[in-house]
């Protein structure tokens, strides 16, 4: 069977180019330029589907992007599947391997189509009326079984190995549609010097023009024209051509997302090229030209293969060669009808008749179609069809004053319909722009607008191909001329277009603009006959007629029920049909009953190129820290701080987390650690008001701190909780090293910028991120300053000289650094600042000057461990938003003098110093070796009746190898009050004891500090 | 104020770590987007008062410019102006002690905060036909020449990272990115430039 | 994503700033001579209107200043922003003000 059904010649396919591909495991040619759907056509080829919820067999609808049946699965290997591809958009290439869907066990005998000999019992709203009882069968069997039966493609469970870019882009003029309106439109634009981009979701640009066979454009066929006029459009510099490119989503600020299909169409594609291109682009002015979608007629039985849209038949023949049958009735309620019986007859198709709706002919094509011999019948429907997977006849009735006559019979092997033309609204639509009624043509269009946009052509009801060009012309004049004209954004009107200074002379039939929405009247029992609106989605007159004697009257609430126009083709063919329908149940004329909303995207577009490069690696940034390398070399497990890799423990061979941290917290105990602290925010604070501006940010007192010494200082919202903390060195009178939390740097320097700037402006102080300035070592333990003390120059590290909170400045291994005497271990310690580019550099010098003492790197785990033992709080974990500074026992950081600072306020209402407020304690298991849960829930009596009246909860919990036991914190009510109670942590299947204790479990005097 | 690094009583020189190192030097040639590490370079952030600008600017050798988002260049040495009190200071190859005790003394007494950044951010440059493209994969600014021209400089975004952009030619950006967020931005503009020849 | 004009460095886009909040709502000079109510109205209560909002905006990956915007919290659309410390400009139709 090698293409039947093409033309002998004709067509923009390359006929010197034969093109082998693979449809459901069989082999069949077509030619480059083909698309899946033609090439299949041209194989005499019609059954391409099974429909959602009947398992009806299905063919090809159409030839565009409103396609809802002629869905295929398209696979280069396991990974490479792309399912739910309108075969009508599918571009062939040499290889291609495509599978129907939503059959089992074949396309020709599927098992599922027994719902279709069940579906007087699946009505509309048949899930919601049916699977009801027993309570929770929904979740546990209903919903699994009807989600294995429906559906449609398969996604593969692989990961997807193509690449997927995104790019910003911008231009003063986005035109959609690259058809005679958008073409004229980019046209006028390019030619008024603007920054113009064009796109168009197909292969091609250039629209109904590439289907265009008897039109002339300014003396030219159109096809000529066309190619003239891209030639011409691509010489302009300023101008972005872009085919294959579908306008998915209109976003606010006139962002428009179009994602172009960037190497899907090509046999072997270049795997450093994107699969797909994401392009956001920021238009001055658009310009939507998306075209109108011919409606379907809805009478019994018109989803069976080769029953098409008559002008996409047309456009089979007349741009890809493929004739959609043999023997054509053509059913139709415009002129569009009798142009595809011209196109179709005069390609060696057979018309056995037109059936027009309508009871009167005039104009001139039905006029040139009795001309040319062919059987017309006005005042005629179609009231069935039949054949099992294809269609084999048609049944003709004479229709009067609403009465259906009886059928005639007519073999043929395709039907095609023509209702009329729907204007594209979609993006206008998702634009937020006011749709209004015509009554005229029985159509929305375009009304106000909201963005800087206006459509242009058939979209906007205007029909004619030379009234189209010229409007397009128009639009894209006027829209250059507001892209220039910046100042005075025009929203809110209804755009102009104005008229076109350019004339196209462009002669073609014209074709009106008649139409018909709704049911077409029949001579069926109704209880049997499936007429479709909503093929995608399976839902027939009678579905819709249904649910208004039910009592859906809103559009809204008509569409959820039936689930009409809510598939993936958006209502392209359906929603008209279904307003008409709806507008004759109720009675109400059209406008009346409203339009559902259009929402992006346009058409299905992969979840790849939203993902963009933002995948693995590349998700977030991965921040390491200058000494990362080399806790990497040296077996580091890293735990994520935020964007940061943290090193977490450093494992010797055999050792778990546990035996790891024990080793490194007895290290610094008995000798001396080592830390890498260059994760924490770092802020330099400058300038004559420097000290007043800590006085005011931070609840501790600064005046008098002076140059060389440091402070633990507790920074507060406005609200009276504790935000942040960290160690502050006065460097000089007009110069603090402020340092925060690792996971709080950017929101404290915002806090201290939003003060500094909104409240403050008159302080003489300037504020700069330190963070990535410094690389940080601490060095903790009792041997520290004798490890530091070989390396350090310039400053003396004697205990008098260089007390504990300190700060120096000098060098470290040649290299300048301020040092530190601070500890976050509860033993004597340093903070080695150095510039980051040598902090590895001092690192593996500190390292080595260690190794005397037995050195131990650690990470951040047994940081944690070394801290809790001290009572150390860290913000975050210990707080949580809610906690005052004395609920964590920081009440001695609060300047009680002072005379305000953030958050002092708040600290006086009489609920922040309430006795029963949860404070910070710390908790012994009666049993030495539990550990606690953190977040563990503490209660007074584990058998009170439920709801169990919760105290609290733990914060902290580790093994401590020094002390040989467990410890924790918590905040409990009331909690200091307690100390020296028994509570109890309730878990699954058991009580743990626990006592209240004071929260510091190791060297409570803190003598060691000054060792 | 920080000074340069010696050896002195060290019987090693101090090494200075770069964290692009490996991943330049892995880097394809693509002559539509020239991909390059930037080298060293002094770097200051200079805020004050309107009283401390000029001289200030005297002092290094740049006039700081008044201009937003514009930088400044002068033997080498540039200014970017960051915000309307804020502008970095860049001196290639240079040291940064020697050039803020200069703008310190300029400037004692007037209201100003001066602080060393030279090691918070690394220099990247990317030129050619295609740079502004592989750009805008990641930045959200129009990069055309005529919104974004020369002399023009930025704190923008390039994917989830802050950078510091500026157009030195027509063809030709520097971007300033912090250290650890420089392989993550590198990353993406090799990702970005992929397809280019 | 939404343009908004950076009253410093000009029209730039959405992902650049950080909302703030609502506008003019000055710290008190002395919190401590507020009522608690005062004070929690200081804190909490904002007027939240349907159309025209004066609020803060940070250009936080550009020249780092907070500044005030007026945007119609129907539409969308800003209608005017200006420095910080500046006062909220007169617009016609302008009911919040």
């Amino acid at each position: 069977m090698t293409n039947r059904f093409r033309t002998p010649s004709g067509g923009r396919i390359d006929r010197s180019a034969p093109v082998s591909f693979r449809f459901d495991g069989k082999t069949y040619s077509g030619y480059k330029g083909d698309t899946l759907a033609s090439a299949l056509i041209a194989n005499g080829v019609h059954l391409l589907g099974r429909s959602f919820k009947y398992h009806r067999p299905r063919g090809i609808l159409s030839a565009g992007s409103d396609e809802p049946n002629a869905l295929v699965a398209v696979a280069r290997d396991a990974a490479r599947v792309a399912p739910n591809l309108r075969a009508t958009q599918v571009e062939l290439y040499e290889g291609l391997s495509a599978e129907s869907q939503n059959r089992w066990p074949s396309l020709a005998f599927d098992a599922g189509a027994i719902n279709d000999l069940a579906a007087p019992f699946l009505p509309a709203g048949f899930y919601y009326k049916t699977f009801m009882w027993p309570a929770g069968a929904w979740k546990r069997f209903y919903e699994p079984k009807i989600r294995a039966m429906a559906g449609l493609g398969k996604a593969p469970t692989l990961p997807d190995p193509d690449r997927y870019t995104q790019n910003y882009a911008f231009c003063d003029v986005l035109v959609v549609g690259a058809g005679p309106a958008g073409l004229a439109a980019a046209l006028a634009a390019a030619e008024s010097g603007a920054r113009v981009i064009l796109c168009d979701e197909q292969a091609e640009l250039g629209g109904s023009l590439l289907a265009e066979v008897g039109a002339t454009i300014e003396g030219k066929p159109a096809q000529a024209w066309l190619a003239d006029t891209l030639a011409s459009l691509s010489k302009h510099e300023n101008v972005t051509l872009l085919p294959r490119t579908t306008a998915f989503g209109y976003f606010p600020h006139n962002m428009i997302a179009l994602a172009e299909r960037v190497s899907e169409h090509l046999a072997a594609p270049d795997h450093d090229l994107p699969r797909e291109r994401l392009w956001q682009v920021r238009a001055t002015e658009v310009v939507i030209a998306s075209g109108a979608h011919e409606r379907p007629l809805v009478f019994p039985d018109n989803d069976r293969p080769g029953v098409m849209l008559a002008d996409s038949g047309r456009t089979y023949v007349s741009r890809y060669g493929a004739k959609p049958g043999d023997r054509a009735v053509i059913f139709t309620a415009c002129d569009s009808g009798y142009r595809t019986a011209l196109e179709l007859k005069a390609a060696g198709v057979t018309i056995a008749a037109i059936a027009d709706l309508r009871p009167q002919l005039h104009g001139e094509l039905p006029s040139r179609a009795l001309a040319a011999g062919i059987d017309v019948r006005p005042g005629t429907v179609v009231t069935g069809t039949s054949g099992r997977l294809r269609v084999s006849s048609a049944d003709l009735a004479k229709v009067s004053g609403g009465a259906v006559g009886r059928s005639e019979t007519i073999a043929c092997d395709t039907v095609l319909m023509s209702g009329g033309y729907t204007p594209s609204l979609h993006l206008f639509s998702q634009s937020r722009g006011k749709l209004v009624w015509d009554a005229a043509s029985g159509s929305y269009l375009p009304g106000t607008s909201v963005e800087r946009e206006r459509s242009a052509g058939a979209c906007r009801g205007v029909y004619g191909l030379n009234a189209v060009l010229e409007d397009g012309y128009a639009a894209g004049e006027a829209a250059a001329k507001a892209a220039r004209d910046t100042a005075s954004p025009q929203r809110g009107a209804t755009p102009v277009n104005g008229a076109s200074s350019r004339s196209f002379k462009a002669e073609a039939p014209d074709l009106g603009n008649d139409g018909f929405i709704g049911a077409t009247p029949h001579n069926r029992n109704p209880a049997f006959a499936k007429a479709f609106v909503d093929w995608q989605n399976d839902v027939t007159s009678k579905d819709i007629k249904l649910a208004t004697r039910e009592g859906m009257r809103s559009i809204e609430h008509m569409k959820r029920y039936t689930t009409t126009g809510m598939a993936t083709d958006q209502g392209k063919t359906s929603n008209m049909n279904a307003l008409g329908i709806v507008s004759e149940a109720l009675g109400t004329p059209v406008p009346q009953i409203g339009l559902t909303t259009f929402r992006p995207p346009f058409t299905p577009t992969t979840f790849g190129i939203f993902a963009g490069e933002a995948r693995g690696d590349l998700f977030d940034p991965v921040r390491k820290t200058p000494i990362h390398d080399w806790a990497a070399e040296h077996g580091a497990a890293f735990e994520d701080v935020g964007l940061w890799k943290r090193a977490w423990y450093f494992p010797k061979a055999g050792e778990d987390l546990h035996a790891a941290v024990a080793r490194e917290c007895k290290a610094v105990r008995a000798s001396v650690g080592m830390f890498d602290a260059s994760t924490l925010g770092k802020i330099e604070i400058v300038g004559p008001d420097a000290a007043e501006f800590m006085n005011r940010m931070y609840t501790n007192a600064w005046a008098k701190l002076e140059p060389g010494r440091l402070r633990y200082g507790v920074m507060l919202r406005e609200d009276g909780f504790v935000m942040d903390d960290g160690v502050v060195g006065r460097m000089a009178p007009d110069r603090f090293h402020v340092t925060t939390t690792t996971g709080g740097a950017p929101r404290v320097l915002a806090h201290m910028e939003d003060y500094l700037q909104t409240e403050w402006p008159d302080l003489d102080v300037w504020l700069t991120s330190t963070t990535e300035q410094w690389a940080v070592i601490a060095v903790q333990g009792p041997n520290a300053r004798a490890v530091l003390e070989p390396l350090v120059e310039g400053i003396d590290l004697g205990k008098e000289a260089f007390p504990h909170m300190s700060v120096r400045e000098g060098r470290i291994c040649g290299v300048p650094t301020r040092l530190f005497s601070v500890s976050f271990t509860g033993e004597l310690g340093f903070e080695v600042n150095v510039p980051a580019e040598y902090g590895r550099f001092i690192w593996e010098a500190i390292h080595a000057s260690g190794e005397r003492f037995g050195i131990t790197p650690y990470g951040t785990e047994t940081m944690h461990v070394l801290r809790a033992e001290k009572g150390y709080i860290i913000v975050g974990q210990e707080t949580d938003g809610t906690a005052t500074p004395d609920d964590v026992n920081l009440g001695w950081a609060v300047g009680k003098a002072k005379k305000d600072f953030v958050g002092k306020r708040s600290l006086a209402r009489a609920s922040m110093s309430a006795p029963d407020r949860k404070q910070l304690v710390g908790l012994l298991t009666t049993n030495p070796a539990t550990v606690l849960e953190e977040g563990a829930q503490i209660v007074a009596d584990p058998t009170a009746p439920v709801p169990v009246p919760m105290l609290g909860h733990v914060t902290s919990a580790y093994h401590s190898a020094v002390l040989g036991r467990s410890i924790a914190l918590a905040v409990i009510k009331g909690g200091r009050a307690r100390i020296g109670q028994k509570l109890s942590v309730p878990m699954p299947g058991s009580v743990i004891e626990v006592e209240v204790v004071e929260p510091m479990f190791y060297d409570p005097k803190g003598e060691r500090l000054n060792a | 104020m920080l000074d340069t690094p010696s050896s002195a009583g060290h019987s090693t020189m101090p090494v200075s770590a770069d964290p692009l190192a490996s991943l330049a030097s892995g880097s394809p040639r693509r002559a539509t987007a020239r991909l390059t590490t930037l080298d060293r370079t002094a770097r200051l952030v200079f805020r004050g008062r309107e009283s401390a600008i000029g001289p200030a600017g005297e002092a290094f050798g740049v006039a700081l410019p008044r201009e937003a988002c514009r930088f400044a260049s002068n033997e080498g040495r540039s200014a970017l102006w960051l915000g309307p009190d804020e502008w970095i200071l860049l001196a290639p190859g240079a040291q940064a002690g020697p050039i803020a005790a200069a703008i310190e003394a300029a400037t004692a007494g007037l209201p100003h905060s001066l602080v060393d950044v030279s090691s918070r951010s690394v220099g990247i440059e990317l030129s050619g036909p295609k740079a502004a493209f592989v750009l805008n994969q990641g930045c959200p600014l129009d990069l055309g020449l005529g919104r974004f021209p020369v002399g023009m400089c930025t704190r923008t975004l390039f994917h989830k990272a802050e950078i510091v952009l500026s157009r030195t030619a027509g063809e030709t950006f520097r971007i300033d990115v912090w250290r650890s967020f420089a392989p993550y931005v590198w990353s993406l503009l090799e990702e970005g430039r992929r397809e280019l020849d | 994503m939404l343009i908004i004009t950076c009253p410093w460095c000009g029209a730039r886009p959405e992902l650049e700033f950080r909302y703030g909040g609502e506008a003019h709502i000055a710290r008190p000079a002395d919190p401590s001579t507020l009522t608690d109510e005062e004070w929690a109205d200081f804190l909490y209560n904002r007027t939240n209107p349907k159309g025209l909002h004066a609020e803060r905006w940070r250009h936080v990956h550009g020249c780092g200043r907070f500044f005030n915007a007026v945007r119609d919290t129907v539409s969308d659309f800003f209608v005017v922003t200006y420095k910080a410390g500046e006062t909220r400009p007169d617009i016609a139709g302008d009911q919040a003000k």
